[in-house]
């Protein structure tokens, strides 16, 4: 074969492999999940493509939920947004007031013929994210729901069984002071998420109200009532604990210091992310990780309810072509399949979000052979959520958890009582609620 | 000044070779700073879908607002602990500089090193050092009995972003210093040796008048450096916490616009903020024409 040949037919080859890659439509999905997490992401997608040839998902990595929601925004008003981006929990109240750019999860599968059923979902995780009328507005992907960790060899040296995790505040305090005694750790526990875990999920699992107006799902002109004797409580408990060394703070925001303090041993329990278990298994190779649920305050409440959950959704935005939407319903309906969820599920520690996806891990025996992988979805669904464990809805948000970890810095530094930082996020917070209802 | 006018017969010439410059200018700043300027009059959510225009309750609200005032502060703190440090440390370096310059030009390479570094990695790099848990920084302080917890203690926040940045800002006014100290002429030094003053003496009397334009000019770049460069420091290290206490004015700009998407209040700042920037060049042009000793 002489050369010209050769290159011919190999240009010719290119052409016809490349021809029905060409043929597929483009779909964008922005997302947020880095590290581990991400490469599963683009498997999934990959997966998704490989089941069909018309419509190809193409995964892009956007930094952090701030960084992908900000830009998804800037990219919707320069006309240039994609069709999917996942949206975390926070950010849910400031896409649903954004009417002209979302299209419902429930209208587009209707629209496109894809079948959907909104009860095969969990019900913790389809009350977030439904409108007053009970419509799904984004597709569930990546719930988790916060859950504690705890070193069971620190607890064997220390003397504790490390069978029995502390169930509520008084033993968290107690096994500290027994661990930092017998010098097992020099910390008791930790924490990421001081908002979400030590004052959201706080007043849902003692049910306590957030807010007025039904913890904001009634309507924007909700105001923060959770300056109440239990926040103010037990955020005056936690600098009475650090104060003693039995807590150290991880950081503002997610708390990047807290995972270190707890794969180092550091401190012998950590609150945090169900989703932070395969982070956790990752980096606890010298030490064997207990998981049980939150703990609670038992002269408060005898049975805590439900956690509230927290992770992202996928939410489609309006105007792109018409035949991309009919490849983001074919997607969704790819994503509810069972295996799919219940992979992502296993392999990442976030909820299953189907009652399928639950149950199909359950035969496969998952939760025997990674005993604890169910902490979270028992805690989420041991009772039926009331009207405060539902989840929280509110506009401007991401703001008022700014400004949660920065009245609790203030707290920690000694530079207000624990009435006051708490006072002050309500007051703060709500001055933040009123600047969301006057610009939508 | 002696002035040699010459005068060009063509009139389009000399806009056309202009041309690019102030097409850059349009594109990159006056729109850019239009928008801004407009914006800042505007109440808008997030997607753009509702825009009142409120005059200027986005100004006023921030003049009312007492973290406002507090960004202001941290940044008057911040720029001037920064300058100080920067210049003085630059200062002390070149000197040392001038005495083994002959003998080894490695010290001058390495000193300038820093500079190379961006803003976000030089952020990274100390956030490891003096982090709380596992910070070799923190560990060494807390084996001297010193606590050090930048995510809660506001002052060694600060002193965190300081170090910071005056250790990314020491390698350029270390290469100003440098070349200023070596135009000032041998000759002066040596004539005030024979008078009989020491080298402290000599240095104060003699070589530091005759650097003060360098001096000055590396003062107000210092500032300009502090106040609107360091974002990807802030960013990196504290993320103007603990509590906002490190929260300078173009961090603000960033938390609010970006993650707060309250458009209309960061918009307002950024004028603000260009407002302080044309002050400064105006100061600049000023004193370094005017009041400075040659």
């Amino acid at each position: 074969m002489n050369k010209i040949a050769f290159f011919l037919s190999a240009g010719l080859t290119c052409l016809s492999l490349s021809v029905p890659a060409m043929a597929a439509t483009k779909i964008q999905w922005w997302h947020a999940m880095g590290g581990e997490n991400g490469a599963k992401l683009e498997q999934i997608a990959k997966g998704f493509n490989a089941s069909q040839s018309d419509y190809e998902i193409v995964p892009v990595f956007k930094g952090n939920y701030d960084e992908t929601l900000t830009g998804a925004i800037a990219a919707f008003r320069a006309n240039q947004q994609p069709a999917i981006v996942q949206v975390y929990e926070v950010g849910t109240g400031t896409m649903m007031a954004a009417q002209g750019a979302i299209y419902p999860v429930y209208e587009l599968m209707k629209d496109e013929g894809e079948p959907w059923d909104q009860n095969k979902f969990i019900a913790p995780v389809v009350g977030y994210y439904s409108d007053t009328s009970g419509n799904v507005l984004s597709l569930p992907f990546n719930s988790s729901t916060p859950i504690l960790y705890y070193n069971k060899d620190v607890f064997k040296k220390a003397g504790l069984d490390p069978e029995t995790p502390p169930k509520t505040w008084a033993e968290v305090e107690a096994f500290s002071r027994t661990i930092i005694k017998s010098g097992a750790a020099k910390c008791g526990f930790t924490s990421g998420w001081i908002s979400w875990i030590q004052t959201e999920n706080l007043n849902a699992l003692h049910d306590k109200p957030y807010s007025t107006k039904a913890n904001g799902f009634g309507g924007l002109d909700a105001e923060f009532t959770f300056n109440n004797d239990l926040t103010i409580r037990h955020w005056g408990n936690l600098k009475k604990w650090q104060d003693e060394g039995l807590f150290k703070f991880g950081g503002p925001v997610g708390g990047d210091n807290a995972p270190p303090m707890f794969y180092s041993q550091e401190c012998a329990m950590y609150m945090n992310s169900s989703a932070g278990r395969a982070g956790v298994i990752n980096n606890a190779k010298a030490f064997k990780v207990g998981f049980a649920p939150l703990p609670y305050y038992d002269d408060v409440i005898k049975q805590p309810l439900n956690s509230i959950i927290g992770g992202a959704t996928l939410w489609t935005l309006k105007g792109r072509p018409e035949e991309e939407y009919k490849g983001v319903a074919k997607f969704y309906t790819y994503l509810q399949k069972p295996e799919v969820q219940a992979d992502w599920h296993q392999f990442s520690g976030y909820l299953p979000i189907t009652e399928a996806a639950y149950k199909l891990s359950q035969e496969q025996g998952y939760y025997e052979k990674n005993p604890g992988a169910d902490v979270g979805i028992k805690q989420l669904t041991r009772v039926t959520p009331t009207e405060n464990s539902k989840g929280i809805r509110f506009g401007n948000y991401v703001q008022v958890r700014g400004i949660i970890d920065d009245e609790f810095a203030a707290l920690l530094g000694g530079k207000k009582t624990a009435k006051e930082a708490v006072d002050s996020v309500v007051a703060r917070g709500n001055q933040q609620l009123r600047d969301f209802e006057a610009a939508n | 000044m002696q002035t040699k006018r010459t005068v060009f017969p063509n009139k389009v010439l000399p806009y056309l070779l202009i041309a690019p410059q102030l097409l850059i200018t349009v594109v990159f700043f006056l729109w850019p700073a239009a928008t801004a300027f407009w914006q800042s009059f505007l109440r808008q959510d997030a997607f753009g879908f509702k825009t009142n225009f409120v005059w200027f309750q986005n100004y006023r609200r921030l003049f009312a607002d007492p973290l406002y005032m507090d960004a202001f502060g941290h940044t008057l703190v911040f720029a001037v602990s920064v300058t100080v440090l920067s210049t003085m440390i630059a200062l002390t370096l070149a000197a040392a500089a001038m005495r083994v310059l002959r003998t080894s030009r490695i010290y001058s390479t390495l000193l300038i090193w820093p500079y190379a570094v961006a803003p976000a990695i030089a952020g990274i790099l100390w956030w490891f050092m003096f982090n709380p848990s596992i910070g070799i920084v923190a560990y060494t302080l807390r084996s001297m009995g010193i606590s050090w917890n930048h995510l809660i203690n506001p002052d060694n926040a600060m002193v965190l972003i300081v170090i910071a940045a005056t250790w990314k800002q020491i390698s350029y006014n270390f290469l100003f210093f440098l070349a200023a100290l070596q135009s000032v002429p041998r000759s002066l030094q040596e004539a005030g040796a024979i008078d009989g003053a020491g080298p402290v003496k000599r240095f104060w009397t003699i070589v530091f008048p005759l650097i003060s334009p360098t001096t000055f000019y590396l003062v107000v770049i210092n500032i300009v450096y502090a106040m609107f460069d360091t974002f990807g420091i802030v960013h990196a290290t504290t993320q103007g916490g603990p509590a906002r206490a490190t929260e300078i004015l173009v961090y603000k700009v960033y938390f609010d616009g970006f993650i707060g998407l309250n458009l209309g209040s960061s918009a307002a700042q950024s004028v603000i903020l260009m407002v302080i920037v044309v002050a400064l060049t105006a100061v600049q042009f000023r004193f370094v024409e005017r009041r400075v000793q040659y």
